[in-house]
């Protein structure tokens, strides 16, 4: 399986502090890949890089071709960054966050992906008009993956999406995740915190630390070693 | 009773004038979270090009007022650009004096092109006054009402069911999160900058048959519109039309019937307002109050 | 005494000298200029002391410099004050009516003091003409010729000079302006001075740690104002005359301008910044005759100050000089 996306040696810095000090990720495409890790660790800072979010050097690669520039055209190119605490446009109604999630989108498709979002999240199409804000958390994490997936995205990348929910609802994102994955094939880059759940839906990960990668390989490999588990996975 | 409601009437007027240039400020002041001192000699500007194309260029006078308006919102966008995007994000106090310089730069501008000369400007509106129920309207007070609410429309469709329009309604609140989504910001943030300028130089063209063009001619107007905003909301674009309109006719019939205030004084009873709200109810009428952690 | 404050007081003394011996210098009408550049520096130091030091904005001071000069030429025509003496009256009335507006201006940050002070200014000349019976109304108040007004008419002797009157001024303004510089350093030494710089650099860490924010604001406020009523009193004994359009909404933006491109914070610049305005427009006539030449050419500096200095001129040259130190420093063995 080709990688759909490659990170050679990347580092990046917020001023003083270096964050990532040269790690080398690959994403098969089709695949769910998880990023794991202390707090500090670099998980969120990876993700950061690879939507151009944070300066970073080192190369990136999305479909054999280098990432270059901001987030703008990250979007562009198909990359599609659920941040930490979801992004969600507090202000604006459910519908006009997923109107967003199409903005680079020139074809005329996206009412009709509107209503198929609803076949996924079945709620959205009775509270569509509902300021996002208003939503619970578990909520607004469907909503930004609905998001998400408006823009029909080559690459999805999740910023811990079980943050601060409850384990009913992280077990149904991931679910959902999962599906997405199995029936339309979505390459998905998870970073998060619980390595337990991620473990299960991903099948392979990397597990940072201090910026670099310490440990990696197929998710069976690292569940199944209880050294790895117990040193960098915590339980 | 019929000297009431003339005075209502014409104190709309006034108070969308006041209204349109608020907007103009809540619109720049929610993109870009700037206070644009230079507002009211934008729409001065605005309204001495307005003036040239017509006595200088011979057009008629709706073919120029669009051009104005063209004209105005690629002069919005260019001073975003130029002058405002390198301090954006830095202290308040920077931003604050980059747009002072702009008042200053502008306003000495127009006295050297044009000239500190008082000139008569020619309404679009006819003259005189229609009776309704009794009561003598002029033309001129309800055209203003009415371009004032024409325009305040266009804009609220505009960001309302239009792309960009949200874009820019995204940019403004969430910026980060805007950019995710591939929105160019900083070309979201030039756009409000020009939409506020056009609002501008609407109010600025309503005023100057009733004020006579002067490069110190929105100055007044803009305190009204810094009360209209304050009164409003500073964030909220339905405060600024609806503290605008209050403003007009809460002002206009003070000065009919106090006579402490005449005309005079309206300019401190704003300033009063300012104060007021600014001590009572920071956020005005229809804003969100802000929660200061200390 | 530490080796920056004799090193300070050494310049000081020098300034003094230079600025007592220059009128023998020069000739009238330039004694006359620099006469108003001491005025502006007096109004410039409190200003600073607003700005620079507490970090708050005001585009409303000319209204200050108005009510002292108001205050001058009121109790002068109206009630044969002699000048000289008008002018802590001048002070304290300012001051107070600072105070006064110093618990509102308190409660409010940043744009939104700014914006209340810049209506101030707008609105203020017509509350002057509003009030005909007090203050004169669009004429306002005439002083030429008048008994109260030193050196008007014949000089004035002085420590055995004769003084015209533009020298007079000169003298007037300048020792005002160096008592009030020596005042204001007093005052923003230690504690004072902290107190108020920790009101600009961190509103939330002022207030934890006990300093009484809003006392410190009102008396930057007081402080501020007052400078300028004195300087405003300065002006009008210096022009003769006060009318509404004496202290117009410009004026209150030039002292902005002068302590910006002078230097926030640093009361070296405030000099610097007294000449520019002063002398500013009349550079600007070279440029072009235009009576918006001045104007075109301030808002320009202006904005080009800051965005490329973002501490002023005296930022600059503080910068300059550290970068001469550390050179020397590092040629030591």
């Amino acid at each position: 399986m080709t990688a759909l996306l490659e990170l050679r040696d990347v580092e990046a810095r917020y001023g003083p502090v270096q964050a990532l000090r040269g790690i080398s990720i690959s994403v098969p495409e089709g695949s769910v890949v998880a990023v794991l890790g202390a707090n500090g660790a670099g998980k969120t800072t990876t993700l950061r890089a690879v939507s151009g979010t944070v300066r970073r050097s080192g190369a990136i690669l999305l479909g054999g071709k280098p990432l270059r520039g901001g987030p703008e055209s990250a979007a562009k190119s198909g990359i599609a960054h659920v941040p930490e605490g979801r992004g969600t446009f507090t202000e604006l109604s459910v519908v006009e966050n997923l109107r967003l999630g199409a903005y680079t989108r020139r074809d005329r498709s996206v009412k009709a992906d509107i209503e198929r979002m609803s076949t996924y999240f079945p709620w959205i199409s009775e509270r569509g008009e509902q300021r996002a804000g208003t939503l619970s958390g578990g909520e607004q994490q469907m909503l930004a993956l609905a998001r998400a997936l408006m823009g029909r995205p080559r690459l999805l990348m999740l910023d811990e999406p079980s943050l601060g929910l409850a384990p009913l609802v992280v077990r149904e994102i991931f679910r959902i995740v999962r599906e997405l994955n199995e029936k339309e094939g979505l390459t998905v880059l998870v970073v998060e915190q619980d390595a337990r759940i991620a473990l299960n839906a991903a099948s392979s990960a990397y597990v940072l630390e201090v910026g670099k990668v310490a440990v990696s390989g197929s998710s069976a490999e690292l569940r199944d070693d209880e050294a790895v588990r117990r040193s960098y996975l915590g339980y | 009773m019929a000297l009431f409601w003339q005075q209502v009437v014409s104190g709309l007027a006034s108070g969308g004038i006041y209204g349109a240039l608020a907007l103009a400020l809540v619109l720049i002041h929610r993109a870009t979270g700037v206070i644009n001192f230079a507002q009211g000699e934008m729409a001065a500007f605005s309204t001495y090009v307005l003036w040239t194309l017509t006595a200088n260029h011979g057009l008629s006078y709706w073919p120029a007022f669009v051009l104005t308006l063209a004209l105005s919102f690629a002069g919005g966008v260019a001073i975003h650009q130029v002058v405002i995007r390198p301090v954006e994000r830095g202290s308040q106090i920077r931003v604050v004096i980059v747009t002072i310089g702009l008042l200053l730069l502008l306003n000495g501008l127009m006295t050297w092109i044009w000239s500190g000369e008082i000139r008569p400007v020619a309404s679009p509106f006819p003259s005189g006054t229609f009776d309704i129920g009794g009561v003598a309207l002029a033309y001129g007070d309800v055209g203003t009402i009415a371009v004032c609410l024409a325009a305040v429309i266009v804009l609220w469709a505009f960001f309302q069911f239009t792309k960009v329009g949200l874009a820019l309604r995204a940019s403004a609140v969430n910026p980060a999160e805007a950019r995710l989504v591939g929105v160019r910001v900083p070309w979201m943030l030039g756009l409000g900058w020009g939409l506020a300028a056009m609002l501008g130089a609407v109010a600025g063209v309503l005023t100057a048959p009733t004020t006579l063009l002067t490069p110190s001619m929105m100055q007044a107007i803009l305190i009204y519109a810094f009360a209209a905003a304050v009164l409003g909301g500073i964030d909220s674009p339905i405060g600024a039309v609806v503290g605008g309109l209050i403003l007009g006719v809460g002002l206009s019939l003070l000065a009919t019937y106090v006579d402490f205030v005449g005309t005079e004084l309206q300019l401190p009873v704003a300033l009063l307002v300012i104060l007021i709200v600014l001590l009572v109810k920071p956020a005005g009428l229809f804003g969100k109050t802000q929660v200061k952690k200390v | 005494m530490s080796a920056r404050t004799l090193r300070a007081l050494v310049a000081f003394v020098v300034l003094a000298v230079v600025v007592y011996v220059l009128p023998a210098f020069v000739n009238d009408f330039r004694a006359q200029q620099l006469a108003y550049v001491g005025i502006y520096l007096v109004a410039l130091i409190g200003l600073n002391v607003l700005t620079g030091y507490t970090g708050q904005i005001s585009l409303g001071h000319g209204a200050f410099m108005a009510i002292g000069g108001y205050t001058t030429a009121l109790l002068m025509s109206d009630h044969g004050v002699k000048d000289i003496y008008t002018i802590p009256l001048a002070v304290v009335v300012a001051g107070a009516v600072g105070v006064l507006f110093g618990f509102p201006a308190a409660r409010l940050s940043g744009l939104y003091l700014a914006l209340a002070t810049f209506a101030v200014a707008v609105a203020i000349p017509g509350v002057l003409r509003r009030f005909e019976g007090f203050t004169g109304g669009g004429q306002g108040k005439n002083l030429f010729g008048t008994p109260e007004l030193t050196a008007s008419i014949t000089p004035v002797k002085i420590l055995g000079f004769d003084l015209n009157f533009n020298n007079w001024i000169y003298y007037l303004s300048w020792t005002v302006a160096l008592v009030g510089y020596v005042i204001a350093w007093l005052l923003l030494r230690g504690r004072t001075g902290r107190s108020l710089r920790a009101v600009r650099d961190s509103e939330t860490a002022a207030v934890s740690s006990g300093i009484g924010l809003t006392h410190a604001k009102v008396f930057a406020f007081g402080v501020s104002a007052a400078y300028a009523g004195a300087a405003g009193a300065l002006f009008a004994i210096a022009t003769n005359f006060v009318n509404p359009d004496t202290f117009p909404v410009t004026l209150s933006i030039f002292l902005l301008v002068g302590v910006v491109v002078g230097g926030l914070g640093s009361l070296t610049g405030l000099i610097v910044g007294a000449v520019f305005i002063q002398f500013m427009p009349l550079w600007a006539q070279n440029i072009s005759k235009s009576p918006g030449a001045p104007a075109v050419v301030y808002g320009v500096i202006l904005i080009l100050v800051v965005l490329a200095l973002p501490t002023g001129a005296a930022g600059l040259f503080a910068r300059v000089t550290q970068l001469a130190r550390r050179r020397r420093d590092f040629q030591k063995p």
